[in-house]
């Protein structure tokens, strides 16, 4: 029998320096991250006894309570992304390119938006146009109303109106940074050959603007369909979304079990949704 | 891929009347503007006949580009009038200007191929489609790229997206073409060569009136029919190209246009003779130079071009001046010296070299002939 050569270990199999710096990080995650959500998963399949009750699951993804806030969830998200879009490229294309004195600290004021609790523009919201908001005390008096005209803040719109302002910013701010990288002879360039201003919008500056419209919108889409304080501080009639749900089963129901199903419904939509931009950014070369 | 020249040949494969329009001239009048307080063009009146090439050339900051974009319709005068042809185009947005800019970073629209970027100005003019079809082919073969159509910007060298550039413009048959700094971004090779490109460009489009933006007096002069040398948002000089070239009319213009050398004398005799050359001392040499009305006791430049100079004496070189060798810097075909000439940092550059050359520190005697040079008054602005 032939001896086995003894061969020189693999530069592979060699030691890397630094390799256990790899163990604090990911045993933090593990603990305040993946466990939970192990546990999330595992009671979702668990009933209240402890025992296995998959028949639950189907229940629930075709209960009438959940079709409605995933509906609901779908619609709000959607629409105040969408809202955030048009106002972000809006107040984009006017602060990037409309020259005003002050322009920058406009810009800078939409920032600090970013920085504040979403509730709170959810309470200058009832301030402004609730029932006993500026908005309407000033309307019934002036036309000697009765009841408050103004009637949209306890509704999915005045929930979109709430997140349009709350996330609007997150789309102008990659915005404005793709726009301040838009060359100024290009619109120079098409301007000098007949482009009106639209057709350069349309054009020149949106398709360079591209990536960072994908990458608000899909940061927007995200915080929206997890938005919680904004729909519960509004308390809108009827307006149930599913961290609402997950909330109302789990703290009012204590339904435990009907919560955990939920959550893993909501966690799939946010990782698909992050799936999906993660996706599209690597098509864009983002 | 080579990249054909966009030679006369390319044009008539493509019939070279279609791409000739009608150029129209461009008059400033009095045209000033400014920036809060600070006027960066004072009052320019100029204009450029049709079919002409003008060239503004100047130092940075001396308001040539300023007065190229007041024309685009970028920046609007502080006061004064534009007129291209018979219209005034001051009040009008640039995209009703009816003209054609090349810019020297290109500006290409990078997500769009070759063919959608000449095609974008005839698109946003509502122009048919088989009209674009055709001014697109047209304007790819004028400028030698009918064979990148289908690329994109970033798939083409500079020199290559500069012609793109140049392709966009012309498509839309500009009254003027406006090309700032064109060539600026090439490196030196290919701007020669692109220079050459666009003056047989203009051959085979003579009705195209151009204004011409650089800081380069090489690229001015090989293209430009007249020149404005701009300094300090002034017209410092403006003229058919070889006449100030010949005859600057200032300091400024002769150093600037040709680093020419500018000796400091006093004029003897005033102009005679049919050539009209009037004398004029320097120390205790007496040299002859092409007068413009100097009386004798005049101070005042006599200027002499490096090339002029000759390091020999012979019947026609008349002139004789001595400097004493500084510096002697070879360049391959030329050879650059610098002399002192009583207190004045002489230029030469020389073909050929005698056999030895003093040594530095050493007098050298330099020739040149009368016709070569002009008197030239100081710059009253300094």
């Amino acid at each position: 029998m032939a001896e086995a050569a003894v061969l020189p270990a693999s530069p592979a199999l060699r030691r890397v320096p630094g390799r256990f710096w790899i163990v604090p990080p990911a045993a933090l995650l593990a603990l305040l991250f993946f466990y939970p959500l192990v546990l999330i998963v595992q009671q979702a399949f668990l009933d209240d006894s402890g025992m296995a009750n998959v028949a639950e699951f189907a229940r629930v993804l075709h209960a009438r309570f959940f079709l409605n806030a995933l509906l609901n969830t779908i619609t709000i998200s959607v629409a105040a992304t969408a809202g955030c879009l048009i106002v972000g490229l809006v107040l984009g294309l006017i602060l990037a390119f409309v020259p005003f004195p002050g322009s920058g600290v406009i810009a800078r004021l939409i920032d600090t938006f970013i920085a504040l609790p979403t509730f709170l523009v959810t309470l200058a919201f009832t301030f402004l146009y609730g029932s006993a908001g500026m908005l309407n005390a000033g309307l019934m008096e002036v036309f000697s109303l009765r009841a408050p005209p103004v009637d949209f803040l306890y509704s999915t719109w005045g929930v979109v109106l709430a997140e349009v302002t709350v996330y609007s910013p997150f789309v102008l701010r990659p915005l404005l940074a793709a726009f301040s990288l838009v060359d100024r002879g290009q619109i120079e360039a098409a301007s000098v050959l007949g482009a009106r201003p639209f057709r350069i919008v349309r054009q020149v500056i949106l398709p360079a603007a591209v990536p960072a419209l994908i990458a608000g919108g899909s940061l927007c889409l995200l915080l929206t369909v997890n938005e919680f304080g904004i729909v519960l501080f509004i308390g809108a009639k009827g307006v149930i979304t599913l961290p609402l749900l997950i909330y109302s089963k789990a703290i009012q129901e204590s339904a435990y079990q009907v919560a955990c199903i939920i959550a893993v419904i909501n966690i799939a939509l946010s990782l698909g949704l992050f799936g999906l931009y993660r996706f599209a950014a690597g098509r864009m070369g983002m | 891929m080579s990249v054909p020249a966009f030679t006369g040949s390319n044009v008539m494969d493509v019939d070279a009347a279609k791409i000739r329009g009608a150029g129209s001239n461009v008059h400033f009048d009095k045209v000033s503007v400014a920036y809060g307080a600070h006027v960066v063009l004072h009052p320019l009146t100029l204009d450029i006949a049709p079919g002409e090439i003008l060239a503004m050339i100047g130092p940075s900051g001396s308001g040539k580009t300023t007065a190229l974009r007041a024309v685009a319709g970028f920046v609007r005068p502080a006061s004064g009038r534009i007129r291209i042809g018979a219209t005034d185009v001051t009040d009008l947005p640039p995209y009703e200007r009816g003209l054609g800019m090349v810019v020297q970073n290109y500006a290409l629209f990078p997500h769009m191929r070759v063919e959608d970027n000449v095609a974008f100005g005839l698109r946003a003019q509502g122009a048919d489609k088989a009209l674009i079809g055709e001014r697109v082919k047209d304007s790819l073969a004028t400028v030698g790229m009918s064979g990148f159509s289908k690329r994109y910007p970033r798939e083409l060298s500079g020199g290559q997206q500069q012609r793109v550039a140049i392709a966009r413009a012309l498509a839309v048959r500009p009254r003027v073409l406006l090309l700032d700094e064109p060539l600026s971004a090439l490196d030196a090779q290919i701007r020669r060569n692109m220079v050459e490109e666009i003056a047989k460009l203009h051959r085979d489009l003579p009705g195209l009136t151009i204004l011409y933006v650089t800081h380069d007096q090489t690229e001015a002069l090989t293209l430009a029919d007249k020149i404005a040398i701009m300094r300090d948002g002034r017209v410092s000089s403006h003229g058919p190209t070889a006449e100030l070239y010949r005859r600057p009319p200032n300091r400024f213009t002769a150093e600037f246009l040709g680093r020419a050398n500018l000796l400091p004398v006093t004029v003897a005799e005033g102009a005679a003779g049919p050539k009209g050359l009037a004398t004029a001392k320097l120390g205790d040499a007496v040299l002859a130079g092409v007068a413009r009305g100097e009386k004798p006791g005049d101070k005042t430049l006599l200027c002499i071009r490096p090339q002029h100079l000759s390091l020999t004496g012979d019947e026609e070189h008349t002139n004789r001046i001595v400097g004493t060798l500084r510096e002697v810097h070879w360049q391959g075909e030329l050879t650059h010296l610098v002399l002192d000439v009583d207190g004045t940092p002489v230029r030469v550059s020389a073909t050929r070299l005698p056999v030895s050359l003093p040594e530095r520190g050493s007098a050298m005697p330099l020739f040149f002939t009368p016709g070569d040079t002009s008197l030239v008054p100081e710059d009253v602005r300094g």
